[in-house]
């Protein structure tokens, strides 16, 4: 149990997706101009990071890995498709994306109307891959881990772009210099954050 | 299908060549498009990785863009974005491929930011705005153009991380022993994370104070 605190709150804190793997740039720069569709977009990729982690940790284990087709034949037990992941996740993660909107589409409308534009969105987020070769690499000992870190790292991501859309929409009362307006200042400000973030480091539970 | 168009216009046409120059410098994809930005800062600490990465999607982006554009008459509109991500995914496992038998080394420091560059929002975005409408030769200086331009912010920014940073360039000691016995130290937080972001956004202030039409409204 302790182990699946300390990994939750590690991949929140210090191995935060954006602040030390600048994973999920691109939506994070583009849409974190106000807090609430920040918000949405963040509850989005927690979601579906807790949904495609532990499915990607179930593909890895029983199909990729070296030796993991050994359930079917034991004569399996040299093949390594390790090769094949990148195609595979990429792959798990659209499909489970449609899933997740067509789910979410029966059974909340109005789950749907707040998060359904941002979610085809994430298919090509890479927060969301980069969550799933980060569990490949970090080799997780069992599916709790392995969720736990998908969890960990969503609500990483959440409170990193809440954060900088609070800031954004602060700073539109300031007076940047002209050049930095807009996009430089981000940047800026999110690497002062990652500062901030670092005073994390260390903390073990 | 490009002999013809041999014949009509020369290979280095001033179109051409505006093809090929103008995201390294004016349309940069990471300082005025922001696509790309999520490997983009993570392998600069050193110059080694990033000319790396940047070599690796260019190479990506090139043929990537070539084929699609060779394809685009035959791809329906509705499954585009698969057959898309299952091009670059395949020239992506190529790349790691390569990278793990010839570098492997340097492989290991990108871990999985080779992966990463499926989901380069810069591939899939040329591929979609460019290489699905244009002929394959444009399609080929766009996809180089672009995939420079991304390389060269890339390698500026780890230029001044390594050199700051650890006072080495491409591994070798470039700030003389004296400065150290002087009293010089090597900037640690320049290893850190967050001053790459901090070393763009600098770059973008710079970019635009020069370039006054790219500054934005608020």
């Amino acid at each position: 149990m302790q182990d699946l605190v300390n990994i939750f709150v590690k991949s929140i804190f210090i191995d935060n997706m954006i602040f030390a793997y600048f994973l999920g740039m691109c939506s994070y720069l583009a849409v974190s101009k106000t807090v609430k569709t920040s918000a949405g977009l963040g509850i989005a990729v927690i979601f579906v990071l807790a949904i495609t982690v532990p499915v990607d940790y179930l593909i890895n284990k029983y199909l990729l890995s070296a030796g993991a087709l050994t359930w079917i034949s034991p004569q399996f037990a040299d093949v390594d498709l390790t090769f094949l992941s990148f195609i595979m996740f990429i792959a798990i993660i659209a499909s489970m994306v449609q899933l997740v909107e067509m789910v979410i589409e029966k059974f909340s409308s109005s789950l749907y109307n707040s998060l359904g534009i941002f979610l085809p969105l994430i298919a090509v987020n890479c927060a969301i891959l980069g969550g799933s070769l980060f569990m490949q690499e970090r080799e997780y000992e069992s599916l709790a881990q392995a969720t736990s870190f998908g969890l960990g790292s969503g609500v990483g991501w959440l409170l990193a772009i809440v954060g900088i859309a609070a800031i954004r929409e602060k700073i539109r009362y300031s007076n940047v210099p002209a050049p930095l307006r807009g996009l430089g200042i981000t940047f800026i400000i999110t690497g002062l954050m990652g500062i901030a973030f670092m005073m994390f480091m260390g903390i073990k539970l | 299908m490009s002999t013809e168009k041999v014949k009509r216009e020369p290979l280095f046409s001033t179109k051409y060549r505006k093809l090929l120059t103008i995201p390294i410098g004016k349309n940069n994809p990471i300082t005025v498009q922001v696509l790309g930005v999520c490997s983009a800062l993570a392998v600069t600490v050193k110059l080694e990785p990033a000319f790396v990465m940047a070599l690796s999607v260019v190479v990506v982006l090139t043929i990537a863009n070539v084929l699609i554009s060779l394809l685009r008459n035959g791809i329906p509109p509705r499954i585009r974005i698969i057959v898309q991500l299952v091009v670059i995914a395949a020239l992506v496992i190529l790349v790691d491929q390569v990278l793990k038998a010839f570098a492997y080394d340097v492989s290991k420091q990108l871990s999985v930011f080779v992966g990463l560059i499926i989901t380069n929002c810069i591939i899939m975005g040329r591929l979609e705005a460019f290489a699905m409408a244009n002929k394959p030769w444009d399609s080929f200086l766009d996809g180089l153009g672009n995939a420079a331009g991304y390389g060269v912010i890339l390698i500026i920014v780890a230029f001044f991380r390594e050199l700051l940073g650890s006072g080495t360039i491409w591994g070798i000691q470039v700030i003389p022993q004296g400065f150290y016995d002087f009293g010089y130290k090597d900037n640690g937080l320049m290893i850190l994370p967050p001053m790459a972001l901090i070393v763009v956004g600098v770059i973008i202030w710079v970019q635009r104070s020069r370039n006054k039409e790219l500054i934005e409204e608020n």
